[in-house]
């Protein structure tokens, strides 16, 4: 697989650098080109679009993923950087025939409005809640401050996470 | 928004990213955390030709304490292992004070300390913070080794003190003489924005005087302000009211605020002299406290 910035380039005109890395448990090998981001080897290489672009400046948290378990923006590394890595994305949350309990959280307690969010909410709160099992209000809003939400005013976001929390300390 | 094209590198010893920077020259950039140099690449504000990304280094993670309490941290120290060090909460007030107003929470999980003082941003918070400990940074590159205090080391608004085949490899605050206090405020508008203002505030005190002290500014110039006159105004004697009061008109004249979006220059300079009295006041109150 060898992904470009300009479909339209030629690829022998295009230095790339072979990259082996795993995402959602899954092991791949990519070519890319040095300067492409790790949003767009997700989305456009991968086609795992739950995993959105918003400002593209760093700010929104939009496209936050887990790189080896740490949260990130995953429009601020090159895709070249997941070298060796592992990333997980919101596509991996679920299983087959079950929803995370995150996933059920933000349905029960109405944790999105438009959704465009969510899924780098969801990824930041993964993030938290595999450190932190038992989370204050206050630590949820610190690890989602990151991450910016226009719809909903924050409140059912944090619900959602606290109640996802309660649910996978019951499951053990 | 896509970067420039590029060569990357991705060496595996400090030796070969030196080498790598030295054939580059003025057209490579040191890639640690990205957090601010990637966004700018986006941007086309900076089109290296080359970037030498150092992540792969062994051993620049670290941040730790000589045995006489020279406190030294990596170039590949994260701000979110500062924000958790209990070394830093427990020896640093003032730099466990900046770690958690450092941009947010993700962004804090990749950039690093070295990186915000080489990106040598005026309202980058760290480069206030190690100026007033009166910190350096140890360079390295084709020639050896040299220290750079901070006060020399940031040249103007996003210029350092770097020949272009040296890298930052480590900061270091030296060791204090006598018992550290002071703290960090950053006013901004939401989490993760620049600072509208910043204070950093570092003492060193022996008995009841003050042996040492250092105030810096953030993001009330063309670039890190420090304010030695101010700073001056609380060394030799003890914590009075009076010498705060001093200190922090001191401080808020050495401010060279201009009026922007984020608010006026009388209300920034207005900030600078009310953060300085709440820093010290703070201080103050704890020093009772203890004795």
């Amino acid at each position: 697989m060898t992904i470009l910035v300009n479909d339209d380039a030629s690829a022998s005109d295009v230095p790339v650098r072979r990259i082996r890395f795993t995402i959602n448990g899954e092991r791949k090998i990519a070519e890319v080109e040095p300067r492409l981001l790790l949003s767009h080897l997700i989305r456009r290489g991968l086609g795992l679009t739950g995993t959105h672009m918003g400002c593209d400046t760093t700010n929104c948290g939009a496209c936050t993923v887990l790189v080896d378990g740490t949260a990130v923006k995953s429009c601020t590394m090159l895709a070249v950087q997941a070298d060796g890595h592992e990333i997980s994305t919101v596509e991996g949350l679920a299983t087959a025939s079950e929803l995370h309990p995150l996933q059920e959280g933000f349905k029960d307690e109405h944790g999105l409005q438009c959704g465009f969010c969510t899924p780098g909410m969801m990824m930041a709160a993964k993030a938290l809640l595999d450190a932190n099992p038992d989370p204050t209000e206050e630590d949820v809003r610190w690890a989602l401050s990151g991450n910016l939400c226009r719809c909903t005013g924050y409140q059912n976001i944090v619900k959602s996470v606290l109640w996802a929390a309660a649910k996978l300390r019951a499951q053990g | 928004m896509y970067p420039s094209r590029f060569r990357y590198e991705a060496p595996r010893s400090l030796e070969e990213a030196i080498g790598l920077l030295h054939d580059g020259g003025d057209y490579a950039k040191v890639l640690a955390g990205g957090q601010s140099l990637v966004p700018l690449m986006k941007l086309r504000f900076a089109s290296p030709e080359l970037i030498v990304d150092i992540n792969n280094l062994p051993g620049l993670d670290y941040h730790r304490a000589d045995p006489d309490g020279t406190l030294r941290i990596g170039a590949l120290c994260r701000h979110s292992d500062l924000e958790r060090s209990a070394l830093l909460r427990g020896t640093q007030p003032t730099m466990a004070a900046a770690a958690p107003l450092i941009a947010d929470p993700i962004v804090r999980n990749r950039g690093t300390l070295v990186g915000s003082l080489c990106h040598a941003d005026p309202q980058g918070d760290w480069a206030s913070v190690v100026l007033a400990l009166g910190g350096s940074v140890v360079a390295r590159g084709p020639c050896g080794r040299r220290t750079i205090p901070m006060a020399g080391f940031v040249t103007g608004p996003f210029q350092n003190a770097l020949a272009p085949d040296e890298i930052a490899v480590e900061a270091v605050i030296p060791a204090a003489n006598g018992v550290r206090s002071g703290g960090y405020l950053k006013l901004e508008r939401r989490v993760g924005d620049f600072a509208t203002v910043g204070v950093a505030v570092a003492l060193e005190t022996s008995g009841a005087n003050v042996s040492r002290a250092g105030i810096a500014l953030t993001g009330v110039g063309g670039s890190t302000i420090g304010a030695a006159e101010a700073a001056d105004a609380l060394v030799g004697g003890p914590l009075t009211a009076d010498r705060v009061e001093r200190a922090a008109d001191l401080a808020a004249a050495a401010a060279k605020p201009r009026t922007d979006h984020r608010g006026s220059a009388e209300y920034k300079r207005h900030i600078v002299r009310t953060f300085v009295v709440r820093i010290l006041g703070k201080t103050e109150g704890a020093a009772e406290k203890a004795a």
